[in-house]
């Protein structure tokens, strides 16, 4: 078999092996509750008659493995069964919002990853000017601001003193596509602030590490000029490294969304998570949980696999 | 000795003589804080969201508390109980992969398969889980942080670990009948001390910026304690009109992590020999 083929199906199997594992703690979220599910539907005073009922439409008089299958393949077809709180179906609550983050992060990549490139390219160019060593400075000093600073940094600039973007971004299903966008701009900034460090500082270091190789040496004593050896020369053999930081922090960006959300009261499932989590809303926090899980694992998992096929000693073997 | 810390000290960039600084400034103010502050942490003295200046030096918050006593309570509360959190995580983390790496076989990789699982799934996400489950409060959260970020502990301790068991003085003290404990304690840890000084101060950051992002969602540090995440999300509405109070305390944490990075970023460069 060709290699890449190999190890890129290894990766898989890998991958949806974690899924599993994932997805039987994530169950097993309800049987580590004190007390258990139909206790905490009907409250301290139902009678335990009433409990054993609900035990038994639950399906909690079941032995623990069939639960857990019954379990997965209800989420597979969709069904994720009700809130506790609410009573409602968690595919109706999830499904809008799901939709709604997605579109956030999406945005913010589609800003925050040839922003961190060009930034990465052109900090290895200009290595130790001045330029470098102040995106450095400021890169280093995003990457530890807590996300809601950035936040309300931009809500106070771009908001409320300059009065360009509304410092809520309530979309609803009514609102244009082009609103929509406008709209979670603020939020999509504050996430490009965010990542936008790591991938370039990532970026830069990719490209100096390879500075230092002979073909290298070659092209600049050709006399080549030298953004043409880094973007010809350089970037091609720095792909593998920079296609898996990228992939790395879209999984970031997924789960970063939680705080943003709430700062900017944005319709989202992070604000769902949160909202339920204050509520004890087991039910709710296990289908959310498993979403954001899910698309992390998939999102690294494309980070393995992408900087597997981009590698060229794999991609010709000898 | 001294005369040797002070020249590598000469030698360190502006960067790393800001970062520490700023963490003795913080070191001093939070042992201080009950000297230094005008009022209670907890006392509600005067009206909500009043100005700054006179008495209330930065205005009062949404209570009426003192502004700025709660920072510097804040101080006190939120980077203790971040560096307990960072201690708990290291002491978890670094016993188990210095265990893993001197053992080996069946319990290293036990060990090492669970800490895989747990960390692919997303941290934040991990936490909500099993603070729905446990509830929300202060010990679980300490407990829940300090559990999940072992893992990270644990593979950097069993990486380094792992080179140094293999070594001819380990092996002698093995034939010299030396106890398991004994070699960890006398070979091994104190060659792992390095690497894993610069860690901790990268994984302070992180545990200090994942409580107050927690505090901040209301599921962290509860009220009335004075915590910066927390004071971030009471005052927040004082944004929309222009008033920068509630960014005081978010920056009083940006300050702190940009600090320490700075200096952990020296470290880490110092360590590695790079000298260009």
């Amino acid at each position: 078999m060709h290699p890449i083929l190999k190890m890129t199906l290894q990766r898989l199997g890998l991958g949806l092996l974690t899924l599993f594992v994932v997805s039987l703690i994530i169950s097993g979220a309800v049987e580590m509750l004190p007390g258990d599910l139909a206790q905490e539907i009907l409250g301290q005073s139902a009678t335990p008659e009433a409990v054993a009922a609900m035990r038994k439409q639950l399906g909690l008089d079941l032995p623990w493995h069939e639960r857990y299958l019954a379990w997965l393949g209800d989420t597979m077809t969709g069904d994720l069964g009700q809130s506790l709180a609410s009573g409602r179906e968690i595919s109706n609550l999830i499904g809008t919002r799901l939709g709604s983050t997605l579109f956030l992060a999406g945005l913010a990549a589609a800003i925050s990853v040839p922003l961190a490139l060009t930034l990465g390219i052109m900090a290895a160019l200009y290595r130790n000017s001045l330029f470098d060593r102040g995106v450095n400075v400021f890169t280093l000093s995003a990457i530890s601001f807590p996300e809601f600073f950035v936040a309300y940094i931009l809500i106070l600039f771009l908001s409320v003193q300059a009065g360009w973007f509304p410092s809520i971004s309530n979309i609803g299903t009514d609102t244009s596509f082009f609103e929509q966008i406008f709209r979670t701009l603020l939020p999509a900034f504050t996430l490009t602030a965010v990542v936008t460090a790591h991938m370039m500082r990532m970026t830069r270091a990719a490209i100096i590490n390879l500075l230092a190789s002979p073909y290298i040496e070659m092209a600049r004593l050709k006399g080549l000029p030298p953004n043409r050896i880094i973007v010809r020369h350089a970037v091609p053999n720095a792909l593998a490294p920079i296609i898996n930081v990228v992939a790395l922090n879209l999984a970031y960006l997924v789960v970063g969304v939680v705080v943003v959300e709430v700062v900017f009261v944005y319709p989202g499932l992070g604000q769902l998570l949160v909202d339920s989590v204050a509520k004890r809303d087991v039910t709710v926090v296990q289908a959310c949980s498993l979403v954001f899980a899910a698309t992390y694992i998939l999102l690294n998992l494309t980070a393995d696999v992408l900087s597997i096929v981009s590698n060229p000693r794999l991609l010709h073997p000898r | 000795m001294m005369q040797n810390i002070w020249k590598e000290l000469k030698k360190a960039p502006l960067t790393a003589w800001f970062g520490m600084v700023v963490i003795a400034i913080y070191i001093f103010v939070s042992i201080f804080a009950g000297v230094l502050a005008p009022y209670g942490e907890t006392d509600p003295v005067g009206f909500e969201y009043e100005p700054w200046g006179g008495d209330f030096l930065l205005g009062t918050d949404n209570l009426g508390r003192d502004m700025f006593s709660r920072l510097l309570y804040g101080a006190q509360n939120t980077v203790a109980i971040a560096i307990v959190t960072t201690l708990l995580a290291f002491f978890l983390g670094g016993v188990l992969g210095l265990l893993a790496a001197s053992l080996g076989g069946v319990l290293d990789q036990v060990f090492s398969r669970i800490m895989d699982v747990l960390m692919a799934i997303p941290q934040l996400i991990f936490a909500l889980l099993l603070l729905t489950i446990f509830g929300t409060s202060l010990i679980n959260m300490v407990l829940v942080i300090a559990v999940l970020d072992s893992t990270r502990v644990y593979r950097l301790a069993r990486a380094v670990a792992m080179n140094i068991v293999v070594m001819d003085y380990v092996e002698v003290a093995k034939l010299r009948g030396e106890g398991l404990w004994w070699q960890i304690r006398h070979e091994v840890l104190p060659n792992a001390m390095a690497p894993l000084v610069a860690e901790f101060g990268l994984r302070f950051c992180f545990v200090f910026l994942f409580i107050a992002a927690l505090s901040f969602l209301g599921l962290g540090i509860q009220p009335p304690t004075a915590d910066w995440g927390s004071m971030v999300r009471d005052n927040a509405t004082l944004i929309t009109f222009g008033d920068i109070t509630p960014l005081l305390p978010a920056a009083a944490i940006a300050l702190l992590t940009v600090a320490v990075n700075f200096v952990v970023d020296w470290m880490l460069h110092r360590s590695s020999g790079l000298k260009d």
